[in-house]
This record gives C-alpha cells, structure tokens and sequence, in this order.
C-alpha cells in the first residue's frame, strides 16, 4: 500500500535526523534542504540514498537537483 | 600427443615490503581557495583534507615510483635484480606510449623483468595487488613489484570545484612474493562502465588535436553522485573481501580504503559495519587524494604512527573512475 505524504514527511524527517542531527520537527516540507537546513551536496546525497531504502524507490541522481524543498522530495517519493 | 610444461608457483603470496614518496612540497587548504572562490573551512568540511602533497615541476611521476620502488625493494631484503615483473599502477604517465613500468624497472636496475601499465586510477593498486598475488601463485614471476603512482598535479585544473583540490602527487610500492602462510585474500573486483563519464578528462586527446581551443585536459567528477556510489555500493565489494579471506569483520585491524574523501571513508565504515575496534587510515588530511598511491601511503602512514604493526590483517579497497573497484584482506608488512 502507498504511503500517505504524512507518512513520507515523518519517515524523511527521521533520516535527515539521522544524517544531521537536525530535529524532526524543523523537517517540514517547506524547507529548503539547501538553504533553511544547510544540508550540503554530500549529505543531500545520503539522505536520498538511505530514502531510496527506506520507500524502495529510485530517486536518480540527476533528480536530486530538482528536490529543492522536504516537499519536493516527499511529493516525489508518494508519487514513484 | 605433445604436452606442454605449465609452471606452478608459491601457494601463498604476502606483501614483502613497503616504500612510498610524497610530493615534496605540502600544499595548504589556503594556496587553492581562491581560483575556486571557497575557504579552508569549506574545503575541512567537504572532504576532510587540511594539506596536500605535491611535487615540484621537475619530479616525474617515475621519480616518485622510483623512490618508492627502492625503498620497498630494500625493505623485502631483495635487489632490483629479484624483481621479475613490474606493474605501474598511473593515469598521469604523460605518454601513450611506452608505459611508464618499462622505463621504471630499467631505471631501478630491474631489466629485463616484464613490465606493464594498468589504467585503473584510483582501484589501481588493489588491481595490481590482485595481479601480482596471481602472478606468484602460477609461477609466472617469484617477486612482482607493485607500483602505484601518480602526478596528479600535471593534470588539474585551479578553477575547478569538482576535484582538482583533493589532488596530491605521491608514489606507494610494494614488492609481493611467496609466503609460508596466506598474506593476501582473494580479491574481490569489478567494474560499471556505464558510470564512465562520473570521473575523467575534461576532452580527449583528438579533441585537442582536433578543435583547435580546447583546453589542455584536466580532471573532473560529478563529486555527489561519486559520494553516493563509493559510500554506498563498496560496502558491499568490502564485506564480499572480508568474506572471501575466510575471515569476519572482527578480525580486521585496520581498514585503509582509497583515500578519496573522508566524508567518503566516514560513510563506508558505517555501511560496512566495522567494529569500533578497526584502526580507519585518514592519510587523506594530511596527503589529499592521490589516486592510485593513496592506499600504500595510507598503509605507511598507520604503520609509522603506532596505529597498526607489521602482522595486522588489513581491508584495503580501491575504487574509482571507470568505474573500477577492488578489494582484498591483507597482513601488513
């Protein structure tokens, strides 16, 4: 069964929780990972690949550019 | 019928001894920053390097490998003469043609042992690990000089942000020959050609030839997607060599992988899983990334640090552009 996009956020916030150390609740889908997270190309990186295993999809890596904000990565993530 | 002698060699093999050669000149984060518009601080957090080493001008990529070569020959107990094949792990060899083993083993007073190139960047010296432990176990050769070096300073580019910076020039040699117990795994190798464009020259030789304005050819890579492969798919190459030796992870000492980028090593150890006890080498902050001598250098390094002693079973895993990777358990010299 799909997840919901509430299910995506949570799960999504917990790896960037994981990779930074930023608290879940500041992951919320209007924030730019890049300009309000400060995460940088290597971590952006990481996060993608550990939600590629946590959602079993495939985000390539010449899409990643395009994940600007959590949103962004989570309407793509429910959506694959 | 006629049969045909085949040779048989040594069951085991065993790194005999170890040299390297830094670059003579140690390049500070500072010296870069400004053609690529960055900071010390940035470049610390980006890839772990504080300093590089770099040689001058008129140091060949063969006087590092020479220096190293030496040294690791003297230190195995034998002569140039013992050497029976030389391999030249290089992509910064400023010529097609002759390769760059040749001119190496004449000039270390080797001649005539075979001698060849392999093209294999930053795998390279586990590539050639692999060869040489094959070389001795069939009888092709009784000691085989390892050789991985590289002037990666010939071939940057100071206004490049992708991987010019990391790049140091040094050379590591080990000689490999028999042993009364197993000194070597079994390597573990491969390649993913389809990942071809992520690391390389800027154009190609013709190229230059042919459009006339084309840059002199330096280095570049797509850095991130370079990150998430390395990180994340040679963790398993890794624990494939563990494996392969027979042996757990516990019972690796020291993990010394291609020094690439730290955030790169801090990465693997996570997805490898290794024990908390394993010694991690991080030349690479002191050295930079020096493709293929970065694993040797990073094994010298440990060893004249007291981090590990001569008889510690080490992971040793090159990867790069290619794509190419291979790994091996190893006893260090």
């Amino acid at each position: 069964m799909a997840l919901s996009k509430d299910e995506v956020l949570a799960g999504l916030a917990e790896i960037v929780n994981e990779e930074t150390d930023i608290d879940v609740a500041e992951v919320t889908a209007e924030k730019s990972f890049t300009d309000d997270l400060d995460i940088d190309s290597l971590s952006m990186m990481t996060i993608v690949t550990l939600a590629e295993e946590k959602f079993d999809v495939r985000i390539p890596d010449e899409k990643v550019k395009d994940l600007v904000t959590v949103g962004d990565a989570v309407d793509y993530i429910a959506n694959a | 019928m006629t049969t045909l002698n085949v040779r048989r060699g040594a069951e085991f093999t065993r790194i005999l001894g170890l040299g390297v050669a830094r670059g003579e000149n140690l390049v500070p984060n500072d010296d870069l920053i400004e053609p690529i518009n960055s900071s010390d601080e940035w470049i610390r957090k980006m890839t772990g390097i504080a300093t590089r080493v770099r040689a001058g001008k008129d140091t060949s990529v063969i006087d590092l490998s020479e220096r190293a070569a030496r040294d690791a020959i003297a230190q195995a107990g034998l002569e140039p003469s013992d050497i029976d094949a030389v391999i030249l792990s290089t992509i910064t060899f400023p010529h097609i043609t002759p390769g760059g083993a040749p001119v190496l083993a004449d000039r270390i007073g080797a001649t005539p042992a075979a001698a060849f190139d392999i093209s294999a960047a930053c795998a390279g010296y586990c590539y050639g690990i692999g060869q040489a432990d094959a070389l001795v176990r069939s009888g092709a050769a009784r000691h085989v000089l390892v050789v991985g070096a590289e002037k990666m300073s010939d071939f940057v580019d100071p206004a490049d942000r992708s991987i010019s910076y990391l790049l140091g020039d040094a050379a590591g040699a080990v000689v490999i020959g028999a042993s009364e117990t197993a000194g070597i795994g079994p390597t573990v190798w491969g390649s993913d050609g389809g990942g071809a464009e992520l690391i390389g020259q800027t154009s190609s030789w013709l190229d230059v030839r042919d459009n006339p304005g084309t840059p002199f050819p330096t280095l570049r890579q797509e850095g991130p997607s370079v990150f998430k492969w390395a990180s994340f798919k040679m963790a398993p190459v890794a624990l494939q060599a563990i494996e392969a030796a027979g042996v757990a992870p516990d019972d690796i000492q020291v993990f010394i992988p291609h020094q690439a980028n730290v955030r790169i090593i801090d990465q693997m150890v996570k997805q490898i899983g290794l024990p908390e006890h394993v010694v991690v080498a991080k030349d690479i902050v002191d050295s930079g990334n020096t493709s293929a001598a970065s694993i040797p250098l990073a094994t010298e390094r440990v060893l004249r640090d007291g981090d590990a002693r001569s008889g510690d079973l080490a992971l040793q895993i090159g990867f790069g552009a290619g794509l190419v990777y291979a790994a091996q358990v190893v006893v260090l010299p």
